[in-house]
C-alpha cells in the first residue's frame, strides 16, 4: 500500500482473465502467496476472444479508469486463435477510444500462461502505476456533463 | 429486468479468509446487494455442515439463486453447483466469488482485502441474476485408451487398462519401450536389478492382447470432443516389414556402418545403422537409421537386404498416418536428463573423468560399455584403470536459482546408489558432496543409513569449481568446496567426479501439452488438474498424467501415477459418458445479417450459411464456449450461455457500483 498512499488516486482497473491461462495464473499467484496489486478486479472469460469491445468501452463508461486483459501465449490459445482475434481487436479499440479522447494506454493486453504467476503479479503491479500516473478518467461524469450541455 | 431471491454464502475458510478480512462487515454489506434474501457465514462452506447449511437456506427461503464466496470456481465450483442441485436448483444457478485466491492469498493490507471483497462479491450477486437454468450433455466415450510414451509410467497404465479388458494403443517415440528405467543396473533402496523388473512387463506388454503397440510413433494431432478423440499417430518409416521381421538380427550383424554412438547408451557404445537399441527391446524387429545408412546417404550397399532370410527389409517404406479414437488418453512422456555442460565450472564434456549421472546408470549396466565395472576415461575412451577416490556432487541443475529452482527427488537416492555400487566394484573411497539429503521414501533413510556405515564419506557443502591436474600421465580432478558443516574451505584430490544431475521436462513439452491442450507449469512440466486432490488429472476432461512429465519422480512414485492415470480413464470408460459444459452459443435467426464474420472466427466450424433463410445457423455439437462469435457479432445476434453479454457487463456494473478506494 506504500505507494499508494503515496498518491490519494486509487484507480479502479477491470480485468477479463482468460479461464485456462490468467486465471489459472491469478490461482496460482494465490496458492504462492505472491502480492498483487488489489486495484484490479478480474472476470473469468472462457478466452481472451470472447472480451466484447463493448465492454471495455462500457467499463470507461460506468467510471474504470483502465481495462485489462489477460490471454494465453500465441500458439498456446485453448480455441486454436482467439488470442489473435482478442489482439487485433484491441489494437482497434486503443485507436478508436484515442479519437473519443481517452489515452490508449488504459487498455492493456497481456499473455500471461497458467504457471506465470510472477508475470501476473508484474503486469498488474505495472499497469496499476500507469493507470495512477494516468490520473482518473472520470468518463462516467464526463458523458454526464456533456448529457446536461445537451439538455440544456 | 432481472429478479430473484439470491442467498450468499461466505466462507471463513478456516483463517485463510477470516483471517485477512472481517466477514461480519462482509455480511452487512451482502445484506445491501439487489435480490439478496439471505446471508450466511460458515467457517468451511464445502464441508458437509456447510454444503447442508447452503442447501437447508435454499429451501427455507426459498432461493433461486446462490453465491458462494470463497476459493477459486477451479477448486470447488463443481463441489456447489451439485450441492444446489440436489437442493432442487438448476446447476447452472450458482456463481463462485473468487474470495481466497484472488484476494486474501494476495492481498497485503486487511482494509484494501475487505474493499476488495465487496467488490467481488458485488460482481458475483449482479452477475448471478443473469445466469439461467442450463442442461448438461452427456457425451458417449470411446471404450478405447490412448497411451502417449512407453515408460515404466506408461507401461504400467497400459497394462492396468489391457487387464481391465480395455483397448490400448501405447504410442512410443523410441524404435523400444522401456524408457529411462532400461537404462538402469540396479533401482535404490533395494538394490533390485531393473532389467529383472521392467523386462517381464515390457514382454507382457508386447504380448497383450488388448495393447496395441506403436513404437518408432509420434502423435501428430489431437483432434475431436472429450469423450471421443481422434488421435492421429505419425509411424515413421522403420525401413522393417513388421509383419515378416523375425527378428533374428542378421541385418545388424551385416551392416557395415559400426561407428554411430548409441542413443541408448548415451554415446558411450556404438550401434549400427540397422539395430536394436538394446538386447531386451521390445518389439524386437530393428529400425534402419535413414541419416547415417549408407543406402539411404550414397544410393548403394543394400547388404542387410540381401542377407535378410524373411526378406523384411524395405527401403521404399514411407511414414504412414493412423487415426485412432478414443475415449480417454494418458501422458506419459516423462522426463530429460539436465545437461551438466550447461555448468561452466564443473567442465562436463571437457575433462575425461567428470560423468554426469546417466552415464554412470549405463557405465554400471552389466550391458554398457565396460560391462558394468568403473574405469577411468582418458582421451575420451575407457582405460582399464580404476578410480581409487571418486566424488559425487549433488543438485547439479537442481535446487540451484540459475538452473532450476525445485529439488529433483531422486538424485540423493541415486547418488548413494552410485556410492554403494562404485565400492562394490572398485573399493575406491566415495566422497557424497551434498546439501542436504533428502530420503524422503520407504526404506530410503535406512538406506542411507548403510551408507554411511558402508564407510562413504559425506561433505555438506556445493563445490564451486573442479580444477584439472595431471599425475603421472593420468588426469586428476581437485573439487574445490566449502564444509559448511565445520565453514572448512577443502580441496579433495579425486579420480572421477560424478555430477547428479536433475530432471528436467522433455524440450518439446509445451509443444506437446499445447496438441492436447492442456497446460504446461513452472519448468515445463505438464499441470495436473490439482496439485494434491487432482494430480493425474489435467484441466481437459479424459486426459490424464502419469510419471515424471507431471513433475520429476521416483519409480515407485511413477508406478503409482501410472496406475492411478489408468484408474482415472477406466472409471470414465465404465461409466461410458463425459458430461459437457453447456456454456455454448447460440444464434438468434431473427437478429442476424448474414455478415458471416461469425463462420470466419469459428475455430470449430460449427457456424455455417444457411443460403436459403440468409443467416448462420450454428452446430451445437461442435461448439467448445470460446465466445469468439458472440464478441464479433455487429448484430448482438449471439449470445452465449453462462458467459453472456448480460452476464458479463453486470459483473463490471457490480464491481464500478461499489465505489473507488479511499487513497
Amino acid at each position: 500500500m506504500s505507494s499508494e498512499e503515496t498518491n490519494g488516486f486509487n484507480p479502479t482497473i477491470i480485468g477479463f482473465y482468460c479461464r485456462w491461462c490468467t486465471h489459472a495464473a491469478a490461482d496460482l499467484a494465490g496458492t504462492s502467496r505472491i502480492p498483487v496489486s488489489a486495484n484490479v478486479i478480474g472476470i473469468r472469460v472462457p478466452c481472451s476472444g470472447r472480451v466484447d469491445p463493448s465492454f471495455i468501452y462500457d467499463a470507461f463508461t460506468k467510471g474504470a479508469d483502465g481495462v485489462f486483459i489477460g490471454g494465453c501465449h500465441y500458439g498456446d490459445c485453448h480455441y486454436e486463435d482467439g488470442n489473435y482475434s482478442a489482439f487485433k481487436r484491441t489494437k482497434m479499440l486503443q485507436k478508436v477510444i484515442k479519437e473519443f479522447g481517452i489515452e490508449p494506454e488504459r487498455v492493456r493486453i497481456e499473455w500471461i500462461s497458467a504457471s506465470e504467476a510472477n508475470k501476473y503479479k508484474k503486469t498488474l503491479d505495472e499497469f496499476t502505476e500507469t493507470i495512477r500516473e494516468l490520473g482518473p478518467l472520470n468518463w462516467d461524469k464526463h458523458l454526464q456533463e456533456r448529457d446536461y450541455e445537451k439538455s440544456v | 429486468m432481472e429478479t430473484g431471491r439470491i442467498g450468499v454464502f461466505i466462507c471463513h475458510c478456516g483463517t485463510n479468509i477470516a483471517g485477512k478480512i472481517s466477514i461480519e462487515k462482509l455480511m452487512d454489506f451482502a445484506k445491501t446487494l439487489p435480490f439478496v434474501d439471505a446471508v450466511r457465514d460458515n467457517k468451511y462452506t464445502c464441508s458437509e455442515l456447510g454444503q447442508s447449511a447452503i442447501q437447508e437456506t435454499i429451501k427455507e427461503r426459498n432461493l433461486t439463486h446462490v453465491v458462494v464466496a470463497a476459493c477459486s470456481p477451479s477448486m470447488h465450483e463443481k463441489t456447489f453447483r451439485s450441492t444446489v442441485e440436489k437442493a432442487g436448483l438448476n446447476r447452472y444457478m450458482l456463481s463462485i466469488c473468487n474470495l481466497r485466491e484472488m484476494n486474501t492469498w494476495v492481498t497485503e493490507d486487511n482494509e484494501v482485502s475487505l474493499f476488495k471483497a465487496k467488490k467481488l462479491l458485488a460482481a458475483a450477486v449482479r452477475r448471478v441474476v443473469t445466469q439461467k437454468p442450463l442442461e448438461e450433455e452427456k457425451l458417449p466415450v470411446t471404450s478405447r485408451v490412448v497411451i502417449v510414451g512407453a515408460g515404466i509410467a506408461g507401461i504400467e497404465a497400459s497394462l492396468q487398462l489391457a487387464n481391465a479388458d480395455k483397448e490400448v494403443v501405447l504410442v512410443e517415440r523410441e524404435p523400444s519401450i522401456g524408457g529411462q528405467m532400461a537404462r538402469f543396473d540396479k533401482t535404490f533402496p533395494t538394490l533390485d536389478c531393473a532389467a529383472c523388473i521392467l523386462t517381464p512387463k515390457m514382454v507382457d506388454v508386447g504380448q497383450h492382447p488388448n495393447i496395441t503397440l506403436m513404437t518408432y510413433s509420434e502423435i501428430e494431432e489431437v483432434s475431436g470432443v472429450p469423450g471421443k478423440y481422434d488421435v492421429k499417430i505419425r509411424k515413421k518409416a522403420r525401413s522393417i516389414d513388421e509383419v515378416t521381421c523375425t527378428g533374428c538380427g542378421i541385418c545388424e550383424e551385416e551392416c557395415p556402418i559400426k561407428k554411430i554412438p548409441s542413443e541408448f547408451y548415451v554415446g558411450l557404445k556404438y550401434r549400427k545403422a540397422v539395430y536394436k537399441p538394446f538386447p531386451q527391446a521390445v518389439p524386437q524387429y530393428p529400425v534402419i537409421d535413414r541419416k547415417n545408412c549408407t543406402y539411404f546417404l550414397k544410393g548403394k550397399c543394400r547388404i542387410c537386404e540381401k542377407e535378410c532370410p524373411a526378406g523384411s527389409i524395405d527401403f521404399e517404406q514411407e511414414d504412414t498416418f493412423i487415426n485412432v479414437e478414443a475415449g480417454a488418453l494418458i501422458l506419459a512422456t516423462g522426463f530429460e536428463p539436465f545437461d551438466p555442460s550447461n555448468i561452466p565450472h564443473y567442465h562436463y564434456g571437457e575433462y575425461d573423468n567428470v560423468f554426469r549421472a546417466i552415464e554412470m546408470e549405463t557405465i554400471l549396466n552389466s550391458s554398457g560399455p565396460t560391462g558394468g565395472d568403473f574405469f577411468l576415461r582418458k582421451d575420451g575412451k575407457f582405460t582399464d584403470s580404476k578410480p581409487k577416490s571418486v566424488g559425487i556432487i549433488h543438485c547439479v541443475g537442481s535446487r540451484d536459482e540459475n538452473y532450476n529452482p525445485y529439488c529433483s527427488r531422486v538424485c540423493c537416492m541415486y547418488s548413494l546408489k552410485y556410492a554403494h555400487l562404485i565400492k562394490e566394484r572398485t573399493d575406491a573411497t566415495i566422497y557424497q558432496f551434498y546439501i542436504d539429503i533428502r530420503a524422503a521414501g520407504k526404506g530410503y533413510e535406512e538406506f542411507y543409513d548403510r551408507l554411511q556405515k558402508e564407510g562413504v564419506i559425506f561433505i555438506r557443502g556445493k563445490p564451486g569449481k573442479i580444477i584439472k591436474t595431471e599425475k603421472g600421465g593420468q588426469e586428476k580432478l581437485i573439487v574445490q568446496v566449502e564444509d559448511s558443516l565445520t565453514q572448512t574451505p577443502l580441496h579433495v584430490p579425486l579420480d572421477a567426479v560424478i555430477l547428479s544431475s536433475a530432471l528436467v521436462s522433455r524440450p518439446d513439452a509445451p509443444e506437446v501439452a499445447n496438441k492436447f491442450g492442456i497446460g504446461c507449469g513452472s519448468e515445463s512440466f505438464f499441470r495436473e488438474l490439482h496439485p494434491k486432490l487432482a494430480p493425474v488429472s489435467t484441466q481437459v476432461d479424459g486426459v490424464f498424467l502419469a510419471g515424471a512429465c507431471q513433475g520429476p519422480k521416483d519409480i515407485p512414485d511413477t508406478v503409482a501415477q501410472g496406475a492411478a492415470a489408468a484408474a482415472g480413464a477406466l472409471s470414465l470408460l465404465s461409466r461410458g459418458y463425459i458430461v459437457n459444459e453447456p456454456t455454448i452459443a447460440s444464434i438468434d435467426e431473427d437478429l442476424c445479417s448474414n455478415c458471416k464474420m461469425c463462420i470466419s472466427v469459428c475455430p470449430y466450424d460449427a457456424i455455417v450459411e444457411d443460403t436459403e433463410k440468409k443467416v448462420a445457423v450454428l452446430t451445437a455439437s461442435k461448439c467448445k464456449g470460446c465466445g469468439l462469435c458472440v464478441a464479433i457479432c455487429p448484430s448482438g445476434a449471439i449470445e452465449q450461455a453462462y458467459y453472456s453479454d448480460d452476464a458479463i457487463l453486470a459483473e463490471i456494473k457490480g464491481i464500478i457500483e461499489t465505489g473507488k478506494l479511499k487513497g
